[in-house]
């Protein structure tokens, strides 16, 4: 049972302990919610590593939450100069790193924690496509997961504002002056985000408000629906086969354990797997090789000087790609509206994947050549757009390859890669499925 | 196919080219050296907080370099009245943009964010600070390799000489200074050690922390791992 209503209300048995909790579950679904989401919530017994990232994105949320709060505490959003003429903002993050105690200790959590959102989120997302988790009946979940997404980049985007470094500056400045590619309504559209003819002020205050409050706000309640249409139309696994239609004699699901203790306790393990790696990197290489942090961000934000190279941070670089491939005006608008236009629609092309996958299977297990090859081009596609999006414009390949041809390529595979689903995914070849999952 | 075949011919000469775009010398690892940062500090003290700031540092911060707060006060606080202040620089920011064109930078993260592919800020600092050399081109008389056309005059050329470059464009001292280029070198390694501290102070409590913080959860993870097998030992 996934829903959490049709579970009997608890009865007391006679304890004062018992009563209370008769008392508190007549008026709150609290033993309905325990079984309905954990203890009798029946998830595929098949699980395997791929299954970890949607319970560390749940712990990385709670950390940059927390992190967070803490960091408000000390952080001031303003951008005028202190007696020292350095902005006020900029000062406060470094007093957090230096006087504040253990303010190092947050901030690096917190700015390792963007970082490994993305990862977890990335990885989360490429379990769906190995798996055809997105496809029927499970749209509704992959949907809300592409709003989280799309939630997460505007919060990361804000966020990265707020340190009021030179590459936060310009990265927003960047960002922001795109929407006035716009026809008829760009200029205004722009000047509305900011508040202010360039990044100022004003645009630091209600980046700092939609960072801290707006934004986390619809990503919790994104994050609530993502999971209760997960429970009510019951997990996925990676033979892609429902567990729902084989149940026993119980009424559960054959090959389905519930969720607690089972998936607890493995979670648990994966938890502190991931802690490892995160420590290693918030107590041993914080700035991440200048990918986490970037260099030019230790650097107060200076209006008047333009940073030889902006590049965003890693977790945008591929969609930055994809933006920066459209250099054609077309329908005599400016090709920096399409660019933007490519970047969107990088994103929401995401949303369609249910409709334009037709295969007869859902996991890559059962898939064929035509699927495995493609998918392995689109990784490596992704990975590459990522990485250009790293570089400028004129970087070239061993010094004779120019990259912008070649991102263009690339961004053009990844929208045919969904494009032309509907077609590819109809004529592979395919193995049966089983009839239950295999271990 | 032409420019393909032409591009191909040249492609290592120009791959050299770009790779030799900025070469820096390794700065000398001081970090956990006290005798090497305190001697950075004195330097730093005496030649550079006259011009930048490291306002983000307070005096107090320097006993964590094995100094006590008398020694402090009495060798290294010019330029505020108590130990809890930050190291703020001697002249003012308005005065400095008339004399340099440009204020000189805050120091207190320099190292960090000096740091590039072509080598960490540790590395810059010390290349930089070893490649002065004399242009009568530039308003202050000094010009510099690594940083073409800098604003800042060369403030330790009464230790190191005078550099200029010379006919193949590589830098030569034409004039000794008061130390040797070893000893010299030895000065600019230290300050930049200390540049280097100054720019994360709790860098060093951070690693020793993390060994600490990873053998807790390599234990966490056995006690996490054996229960996980509890667990699971009858799902087939």
């Amino acid at each position: 049972m996934a829903s959490n209503s049709g579970f009997e209300k608890y009865k007391s048995d006679g304890s004062l302990q018992g009563n209370l909790l008769e008392w508190f579950d007549a008026r709150f679904p609290a033993t309905s919610m325990w079984r309905g989401h954990l203890s009798e919530y029946y998830a595929p017994k098949n699980f395997n590593f791929w299954y970890f990232f949607g319970s560390l994105a749940m712990l990385v949320l709670v950390l940059q939450i927390v992190t967070g709060i803490f960091l408000v505490m000390h952080y001031k959003p303003d951008a005028s100069l202190n007696e020292n003429g350095i902005p006020v903002a900029f000062a406060s993050v470094e007093y957090i790193m230096r006087d504040v105690p253990w303010g190092w200790l947050i901030r690096y959590m917190h700015s390792t924690g963007a970082s490994a959102f993305f990862v977890v989120v990335y990885l989360h997302m490429f379990r769906g496509m190995l798996y055809g988790s997105y496809r029927q009946p499970r749209e509704l979940i992959w949907i809300f997961g592409t709003l989280i997404f799309l939630c997460l980049m505007a919060e990361a985007f804000m966020g990265y504002l707020l340190p009021w470094g030179q590459m936060s500056f310009w990265g927003a400045q960047v960002i922001v002056n795109l929407f006035s590619a716009i026809p008829l309504i760009g200029e205004p559209l722009s000047l509305w985000i900011r508040g202010d003819f360039v990044v100022g002020d004003a645009t630091l205050n209600r980046f700092f408000s939609f960072h801290v409050i707006a934004v986390p706000l619809v990503l919790l309640g994104l994050v609530a629906a993502h999971i209760l249409a997960l429970h009510e139309v019951g997990s996925n696994n990676p033979d892609g086969v429902e567990i729902k239609k084989r149940k026993g004699a119980n009424g559960h699901p054959l090959d389905g354990i519930p969720f607690h203790p089972y998936y607890s306790v493995k979670d648990i393990v994966g938890v502190v797997v991931f802690l490892m790696v995160f420590s290693i990197i918030v107590f041993f290489a914080p700035e991440g090789g200048g990918y986490f942090l970037e260099y030019n961000n230790f650097l107060p934000a200076d209006p008047l000087k333009t940073p030889p190279h902006i590049a965003p941070v890693w977790y945008f670089t591929p969609y930055y790609s994809l933006l920066r491939a459209m250099v054609w005006p077309l329908f005599g608008i400016d090709a920096k509206f399409w660019g933007v236009v490519a970047m969107g629609a990088g994103v929401v092309i995401l949303a369609f994947l249910p409709w334009l996958d037709r295969s007869p299977v859902k996991s890559i297990r059962y898939r064929g050549p035509i699927f495995k090859t493609l998918l392995t081009i689109f990784v490596i596609a992704f990975f590459l757009l990522g990485f250009l999006g790293t570089k400028s414009p004129s970087y070239a390949f061993f010094d004779v390859i120019p990259s912008a041809p070649v991102a263009q390529v690339l961004s053009a595979y990844y929208f045919l890669y969904f494009l032309t689903m509907p077609w590819w995914s109809r004529i592979d070849k395919y193995k049966p499925e089983p009839d239950r999952v295999t271990m | 196919m032409k420019k393909l075949l032409t591009a191909l011919l040249f492609a290592p000469a120009l791959a050299l080219a770009s790779g030799a775009a900025i070469h820096l010398d390794k700065a000398p690892k001081v970090q956990g050296d006290q005798a090497a940062l305190q001697s950075g500090a004195r330097t730093f003290v005496n030649y550079c907080l006259n011009c930048h700031g490291a306002s983000f540092v307070r005096y107090n911060r320097l006993t964590e370099l094995g100094l006590t707060e008398q020694q402090v006060r009495e060798n290294l606080m010019f330029t505020a009245d108590k130990v809890g202040e930050p190291m703020r620089v001697a002249a003012k920011t308005g005065e400095q943009k008339v004399w340099f064109g440009a204020a000189p930078p805050d120091l207190s993260l320099i190292a960090r964010a000096r740091a590039s592919a072509d080598g960490s800020g540790a590395d810059w600092l010390y290349t930089y600070l070893r490649s002065f050399y004399v242009d009568d081109k530039r308003p202050t008389g000094w010009n510099n390799t690594v940083f073409e056309n800098v604003g800042m005059p060369h403030v330790l050329w009464q230790l190191q000489g005078k550099q200029v470059l010379n006919a193949e464009h590589k830098l030569e001292l034409a004039e000794p200074g008061s130390l040797s280029p070893a000893e010299y070198d030895k000065v600019v390694g230290d300050l930049v050690g200390f540049m280097v501290w100054l720019a994360e102070p709790d860098a060093g409590f951070r690693q020793r922390l993390g060994f600490g913080v990873l053998a807790f959860l390599v234990v966490l993870f056995g006690f996490a791992y054996a229960m996980k097998k509890q667990f699971w030992k009858d799902i087939k």
